[in-house]
Parts: C-alpha cells; structure tokens; sequence
C-alpha cells in the first residue's frame, strides 16, 4: 500500500503520521514473478524483488501526496554512491519530506543488504546523500548481519539522522507437498508477529549505543507492541504486515491503544516512555 | 490462512481453440465474482475468476494469453495446482430484473453469476460479447439454464454485429432492469457505465495483482481501493470515484498504462 499516491492518501487518512514509500530505484523493475508473498503460521515471507516505477515516473505520485500536504518517506535503493545520492537529489527535489535509504533488502542482489552489512560503505554513502542533500537522512538497516550495533554507528558517523531497524528477516518456507521453495525467488523477507523480538532486540542494541533516534519497525501489530519498541529506546514506528493482520485501520487503532495504555500508567507524554527500558 | 492448497486437476474441457476451464477439488464457499490465486508451481502465480461453482470442486476458465496462462493451458488431469482463496467480494445481487453484459473472458466470471440469479428465481438476461463466433464459449451452457441469452460479435459472424455496449443500449431502451452487472475489457464496462445512467451498476474490475490479500498495494485504484480486497466488484457510487476507471491501468512495476 505504499505505490500510488491514492493508496498513500488512504492511510494517511487512516492516522497514519507519514508515509513510507515503496523502496524506489533509478530504473522502473517489475520485481518477481509470483508467489512473492505468502502468510505462513506466524507471519508474512515476502521477496517482491523490489518492484517499482522508477523515480523519474514516480515523481507523479509525489506531486500528487504533495498537494495534499501528506508527509513523505522516500525510501530509496540504489547499488553504489552515485546512485544513491542521484536518487535521494530527486527524491528530495520531487517533494519528498525525509528520505530513507534501504541498505538492507534481504533478497536481491547487489542491492541493500550486501551494501547494508559492510561498515565502512554505510558510512560513505550516508556522508555523500548527507553532504549533497537537505531532508533529513534515514537509515534502514537489516537484522541479517552480525554486526548491526557496528552498522548504526557507521551510519551515525556518516551523519545519518536517524536510524530505522529493522527490515525483514532473511526466510524460506518449503512446500511439503511439492517439496519445492514457495516463492518464485526461493528466499524471501520474513515479516509479521514472529520477528518482533528480534526487531525489539535490535532496536534496544542500537539506542544504547548510538546518540541519534531509532524509528522501530517489525512485527508490531498492537498498541502494546509499539509500546514495547517505545521502551527499548525507538522515538517513532512503522507498521507493513500488521495492515494484513487488522486492516487498514490499523493506525488509527493503535494510536487509541497507546494512549489508553499511557492514561493506565501514568505517562504524560511519550517521550517519558522513550527507551525506559534502558535505565 | 493464506497459504496456497495444493490441489489435482480433476478435469479439463477445451472451450474454444484459446480458451480452457480446468476444474479441481476445493471445498470452500464461494460468491459468483470472487477469485483465487492459481499457482502453476515454477512459473507463475495469477488471479483467476471461478468460472464453475459446485460443492466439493470449483473451476476457472481462461485464455492463453501470457506466459502463465500457456503454461495453465498445457496442464492435465492429474497434474498439480495451488489454490488460495476465494479472494474479494464477490458480485451483489439486488432487483427484481437484472440484465449481465460479458465480454470476452468477461464471459467466464459472468457465466456462475448469471446461473445463480436465476436459480433465485430472478429474471435474468445476458449479453455475451465476443469477437467473433470462434471466441464465445459458455453460450449453449446458458441456454440450458433457460436464461434469456443474446449474442453480439463484432465481426457479426453470430448474432447481432457490434459492440456488446451497442446491444446493451438496445436491450437497456426495451426493458427496465433494476441493475446491471458486468464483467470485460474495461472501455466496454466504463461505455456500459455511462450507458446505465439511473440504474444500479456493479463492474469487475482486473488489476495485476501480486498478493491477493491486500499488503502489496499493486491493484489499487482510485484512493487507495485494492481490487483484491475491497473489489474487485465495485458499484455505481464507488466507481464514480474511482479516477483510473476505464482511463489506466498498472504494470508490475507500477508504471501506468492507458486502455
């Protein structure tokens, strides 16, 4: 829900407070053939291939969300420097309010992940996108690697403004049936209930030992999951699967439950809940 | 859960020399105008309209079109298919007289649609559009169920000669039907649609679709409605305000495309 600008109305409509887009590449890539995504028992295991229009067509949906004032992630994927600071100069320039680079696509190659893992690339290509454009910089970090605490700090020398972890789980779902690999690209990203405490972990690794925010995603679902995110040290969330487990209304729901759960107990403000974990 | 059944083909009948409909065991409940996604295992994974509806198998009817249809079209009885759904809504049937318009593989969502209004007793007419005789198929197994079945053809080799909006203006100017359903290439749905000014109007919408169960965002239309899950079924009010109708579509890689 996150291609065309009307899809990105609706959920900001829904309550969302931004939107992040699709991750998008200088050249338009249909992704997979299908199955690119499947539920399984406790979450989702996608490998869409990173489909997407290519930021020169996709300025259009970005004029669009601009005129109707909703706020804009541009999340961008690039294979090297060059193309990422390209792409983050047009993402900004077509109106995009804040750009996130994904450097932790689990399941293509040359992209995201195997740029994501390496430290010293981490660092350099944040400082070229920081050095070249104004929005602020997210970085969009994977939990399949060893050393994410090293990747973060990386990406905290090279300016970032914030960190976002995590992006899925690197995963494999076999049909016994068929005994071949469900989704047509064989490995996929795992998504949903099941990597929230992995995402938690990350989230609570990275805030302690990095100084600037960390927007928590992964499995979150309910009030209470973002809550947990909230406490391990993550100033925002993002939520993907948990529109398929409660519908697009998901925001607006889980909006309503952290502030029930904050009245309960105690909390005037956010910001108070921020990393309580940590102390 | 959303996870593919897989299931053997129980049967597989030749409609028209590009034209299959491959019937399998599957148990679950279906509303005419709903679809499954069809995996034909290391090709594809397609949404496809159930074009047969019986208790304890369920088909689907389609043309060799793509790499995955062709694929489709070569498999036989015995062969292996995963399943998932019933997927979106599903067509409303409301009125006393209602009037269907198919066109080409239109013709396959269409066909169950128009049996299970007249089984509820309801008077029921369709227009089966098509290019020429040699592309119609489901017409013989329409008239059996006694519905009031007329033809169009654009090349005129059977029945009246035309486009299926030129015979439904005809029919539409005769009769006061209550509502109009359809289901085809979506220029006929969107004359249709300005065509059934004053009465009830539901079309089937067709978008590329990767998930079928409405995350991915890739058969949105309008202000972010999924085909997949809010459709693929939409009314008169609903398509009113949805600005892609009948004006673009989307590729996989969400790049649009004008009809």
């Amino acid at each position: 829900m996150d291609e065309d600008a009307g899809s990105m109305q609706r959920i900001f409509n829904s309550g969302a407070g931004a939107i992040v887009t699709k991750s998008i590449g200088l050249e338009s890539r249909n992704g997979y053939p299908n199955p690119t995504v499947v539920e399984l028992e406790h979450g989702i295991l996608n490998a869409m291939g990173l489909p997407n229009s290519g930021i020169d067509s996709f300025k259009e949906e970005l004029f669009e969300l601009k005129k109707l004032n909703v706020p804009v992630i541009g999340s961008i994927f690039g294979k090297n420097e060059k193309e990422f600071v390209k792409l983050a100069e047009k993402i900004q320039k077509f109106g995009a309010d804040a750009v996130e680079l994904n450097l932790s696509c689990p399941h293509v190659k040359g992209y995201g992940l195997e740029i994501g893992s390496d430290p010293k690339l981490v660092k350099d290509i944040t400082l070229k996108v920081k050095n070249e454009i104004e929005i602020p910089v997210f970085i969009k970090l994977s939990p399949n690697t060893t050393n994410i605490i090293d990747i973060a700090k990386s990406a905290e020398a090279g300016n970032a403004d914030a960190i976002v972890a995590i992006n899925t789980v690197k995963a494999m779902k076999i049909d016994l049936e068929l005994k071949m690999p469900v989704l047509s690209n064989k490995i996929g990203g795992y998504s949903g209930k099941a990597i929230k405490p992995i995402g938690i972990r990350c989230v609570y690794e990275i805030s302690k030992n990095i100084d600037i925010p960390v927007i928590g995603v992964g499995g979150i679902t309910t009030g209470l999951d973002a809550i947990e995110y909230f406490l391990a040290g993550a100033s925002a969330v993002q939520i993907g699967s948990g529109i398929y487990y409660r519908g697009i209304e998901i925001f607006k729901i889980i909006c309503d439950e952290i502030e029930k759960w904050m009245i309960e107990q105690g909390y005037n403000d956010l910001s108070e809940v921020i990393g309580a974990a940590h102390l | 859960m959303n996870y593919p059944k897989i299931t053997k083909i129980t049967n597989t009948t030749k409609e028209t020399s590009n034209v299959k409909t491959i019937v399998f065991e599957y148990l679950d409940k279906i509303i005419p105008g709903q679809f499954f996604m069809i995996w034909i295992p290391g090709i594809d994974e397609i949404p496809m309209s159930v074009s047969y509806i019986e208790k304890k198998v369920k088909g689907i009817t389609f043309k060799k079109v793509g790499d995955a249809t062709k694929a489709l079209f070569e498999l036989k009885k015995g062969d292996k298919i995963g399943v998932r759904g019933p997927y979106g809504n599903g067509f409303k049937i409301q009125g006393k007289k209602i009037l269907l318009v198919a066109g080409g593989t239109g013709i396959a969502m269409i066909a169950p649609v128009a049996e299970e209004i007249f089984n509820k007793k309801i008077s029921t007419s369709i227009i089966l559009g098509a290019k020429n005789k040699d592309e119609l198929f489901f017409e013989s197994r329409l008239k059996k169920s006694d519905i009031e079945t007329y033809v169009s053809t654009d090349d005129g080799s059977k029945g009246f000669k035309g486009l299926a909006t030129d015979l439904a203006k005809e029919i539409i100017q005769k009769n006061k039907f209550d509502s109009v359903l359809t289901c085809g290439p979506e220029l006929m749905m969107k004359k249709l649609f300005e065509i059934c000014i004053g009465i009830s109007f539901q079309a089937s919408l067709e978008r590329y679709m990767k998930c079928g169960i409405g995350i991915c965002g890739q058969c949105c239309v309008g202000e972010g409605l999924r085909v997949c899950k809010e459709g693929p079924v939409f009314d008169e009010k609903m398509l009113k305000n949805i600005k892609d109708f009948g004006l673009f579509k989307r590729d996989a890689a969400g790049k649009k495309i004008r009809f």
